[in-house]
């Protein structure tokens, strides 16, 4: 082989492994603790995709308006939200933000394997943080020490369509406030035929064990409970056998809960924007989910506690941060929590551009961050004044959502939940879908899987 | 057009002896083939990086957690992946095989019909798996609105324990039929008219021409095709993860099903992983015969 021919087949080598080594380093991160000028760059995820513009908008502006006033902070901000199926890769491969969203089934899994930062020598740092509720604060503690903070929370009620109360004979003003009140509503809007359903229930995908533990919650029972150092399934009992045999009933002999089943929230919101269903559970954010996305009317939809009185199931969100950062990006990063989403001098403008640009503002929770029901005490207060003040959607029909939550014991998901709520879905699915289901066995197969999830917790 | 190959000329040098031709032809060889090395090694490290080493990580990790196998649910998952291959193999290998023998047979439209019984397959398979939740809509579904128009009761299809699994089988069998049904088209039509005639004049009825002339000469194809179905089907996905969420009551929950859910719903991915290194194994022994039979005939 000649020189040139040497030399021309060299240089081919060498620009595939260049191009090679290119693709691997697209890879690594780039990120120093320190950005230009001494600034300390963190990322942050939670930032809305473009195919929600306003919300984008409002969370750019937010970025802007800190990196003005926190001249030493740059804010790398970043799509997305908690993805499980990307979260420990994301981690391992170091391309975690340095504050990442969670929702508040997360942080007992994440502070077991020791995925997210301990804070506990920073958060007193933290304006405010003494008035967060305390039930929120417990989900991102353990052991005493501190490693999250919670920045939206909702509480399941019972959502119900006040144009087929109206046209039922019920009165909307007035809705049902125990279950068995559920069930003869159930029956008179049943009974308007037409294939109206009188109430639904999910079953599939998790959501069933999900609402599940709702129903369990709100007459006084519990899913789980700690026994010494573990946690043990604790629904194969009266209250479990209550609710299965409630929802059996509902089903079977009054049939009022409809022929399909397996459902999950899409259908139900399909149902209830359709205008065919009278009532199911859920959290206040399915109300613009139902006008948005099933043109539906806000003044036909109305919140109710949930019925039962003893308590109610509490979710929502929160921020962590990455184990790796260093002290001065949880500094950092605590910074923009507490800015942007724990920032009561905050509250009114927040609240006031949301109105100015017709979004719903009134219902009991976020968004905006400025309507989360998360504060205690005189920050309680004077958040439901603004959110009176700014309102654009009927108050007046959450109202009792509002009034008769101070009542119930607020209660977090179980650890493991979402294990605990796949064998949870069994029992949904046994009343719902078999007629001669046997109660005591799904109860005692349900405690089974449940338990055997729960051994997991560490 | 014919290409002809042309031998490159040899060289001329004299040979040298083994001990001192092995250094100097390594070297030439290395570096008359430098670029495709080159090229090659890219190749190498993509595929190195994207599937060797993500096959020999999961490998590593299905190691290091092991307590799922006294899971319930990992042995209802195995009966109802089999339970869903067997009823695959009962429905989905003999109506694709029906169809086609009755394809072959036709005399006008086979074009059109050809066409009609692979349509389903260029459907993307959610969107069938979508469309046949409508069909089985227990209310005003197709299927019991057909039922209720002959006077028979309403089935609960995907709503029933007894009846959820095989009408995922039928939803996949639909589905993936056709490429079967043309398969089998093929494999008769090289059945050479005389045998027919010949047993026709031995008095063979319909059946014993099937029976005896139709499966013997297409045997192969029909055991190929039942390996690859068995492969196939093992896999059950989309239609329990889009139709049914592994309900009700665990009575669709497939081997992969289980799988997905312990990797992106409990974020467990050592069991998912040992799971799916299980899965591997058995479909790695069909896949073995599989080789075996089609080695044995090539």
């Amino acid at each position: 082989m000649n020189a040139p021919t040497l030399r021309r087949r060299s240089l081919g080598l060498l620009l595939v492994t260049g191009l090679g080594l290119t693709a691997a380093a697209c890879g690594e991160s780039t990120d120093d603790d320190a950005g230009a000028g001494g600034k300390v760059a963190i990322t942050v995820n939670g930032q809305p995709p473009k195919t929600q513009p306003f919300e984008r908008k409002i969370f750019d502006a937010d970025v802007a308006e800190f990196e003005s006033t926190h001249k030493n902070i740059d804010i790398q901000p970043r799509e997305g939200f908690m993805d499980p199926k990307t979260f420990s890769t994301k981690l391992a491969g170091g391309q975690l933000e340095d504050v990442f969203y969670v929702y508040l089934t997360d942080p007992a899994n994440l502070i077991g394997r020791k995925q997210a930062a301990d804070i506990t020598d920073y958060v007193k740092d933290v304006p405010h943080y003494d008035e967060l509720q305390p039930a929120l604060k417990e989900i991102f503690t353990r052991d005493g020490k501190v490693y999250g903070l919670p920045t939206a929370n909702y509480s399941m009620g019972l959502l119900y369509n006040r144009a087929l109360f109206t046209e039922a004979g019920l009165d909307p003003d007035s809705p049902p406030s125990t279950w068995e009140e559920v069930r003869e509503a159930a029956k008179k809007i049943t009974a308007l035929g037409n294939n109206k359903i009188g109430f639904a229930e999910y079953s599939k995908n998790n959501q069933g064990g999900w609402h599940y533990t709702s129903w369990l919650y709100s007459v006084g029972g519990n899913v789980a409970k700690q026994d010494g150092d573990k946690w043990v399934a604790d629904f194969n009992n009266a209250k479990g056998k209550e609710v299965a045999q409630h929802l059996h009933d509902m089903r079977w002999t009054d049939n009022t809960m409809g022929e399909k089943q397996l459902l999950v929230i899409e259908d139900v919101q399909r149902m209830m924007g359709a205008g065919q269903l009278g009532m199911y559970i859920a959290a206040p954010d399915n109300v613009p989910a139902l006008v948005n996305q099933f043109k539906g009317d806000y003044a036909n939809y109305g919140l109710a506690p949930m019925p039962g009185g003893n308590g109610t199931l509490i979710g929502g969100e929160g921020y962590m941060l990455n184990p790796k950062a260093t002290p001065e990006k949880i500094k950092a990063g605590l910074q923009w929590i507490s800015w942007k989403y724990l920032n009561p001098d905050r509250m009114e403008s927040d609240l006031k551009r949301y109105a100015d640009e017709k979004q719903p503002i009134g219902l009991p929770s976020a968004p905006p961050n400025a309507a989360a029901d998360i504060w205690t005490g005189s920050l309680r207060e004077q958040q439901t004044t603004l959110k009176t003040k700014y309102a654009t959607v009927p108050v007046e029909n959450y109202q009792s959502f509002v009034d008769g939550l101070a009542d119930l014991d607020k209660k977090i998901e179980p650890p493991n939940a979402q294990q605990v709520y796949a064998a949870l879905d069994n029992v949904m699915q046994g009343v719902l879908t078999n007629k001669d289901a046997n109660i005591d066995q799904l109860l005692a197969d349900a405690e089974t899987k449940v338990n055997a999830a729960l051994a997991q917790v560490k | 057009m014919s290409i002809t190959t042309v031998s490159p000329p040899r060289r001329t040098e004299e040979p040298a002896t083994p001990a001192a031709r092995r250094p100097g032809a390594l070297r030439r060889k290395i570096t008359d083939n430098l670029t495709a090395y080159g090229f090659l090694c890219a190749a190498l490290v993509v595929f190195a990086l994207f599937s060797w080493y993500p096959i020999v990580r999961g490998v590593l990790l299905s190691f290091q957690q092991v307590n799922f196998v006294s899971s319930a649910l990992f042995g209802i998952a195995w009966r109802n992946t089999l339970l869903f291959t067997g009823l695959a193999l009962i429905v989905g290998f003999a109506v694709p095989f029906a169809v086609a023998l009755v394809l072959n047979e036709l005399r006008h439209l086979k074009g059109y019909f050809r066409v009609v019984v692979y349509l389903p397959v260029m459907l993307p398979p959610v969107v069938v798996a979508i469309l046949w939740k409508w069909f089985y809509d227990p209310g005003p579904g197709l299927f019991n609105s057909i039922l209720r128009t002959v006077g028979l009761p309403p089935l609960s299809w995907l709503n029933s324990a007894d009846t959820s699994m095989l009408s995922l089988v039928l939803v996949a069998t639909w589905a993936s039929m056709g490429s079967a049904t043309l398969i089998y088209l093929a494999a008769l039509q090289t059945i050479p008219g005389e045998l027919y005639e010949a047993a026709e004049l031995d008095g063979a009825n319909l059946w014993q021409r099937l029976r005896h002339v139709t499966i013997p000469q297409t045997r192969f194809v029909l055991l190929i095709m039942m390996l690859l179905q068995i492969v196939a089907t093992m896999q059950v996905f989309t239609e329990p993860y889009v139709m049914t969420g592994g309900g009700p009551e665990d009575s669709t929950v497939t081997v992969l099903l289980l799988l997905y859910r312990y990797a992106f719903t409990y974020n467990d991915f050592g069991t998912a992983s040992a799971m799916s290194l299980l899965l591997f194994i058995a479909l790695g022994a069909f896949s073995a015969l599989y080789l075996r039979l089609t080695r044995t005939k090539g």
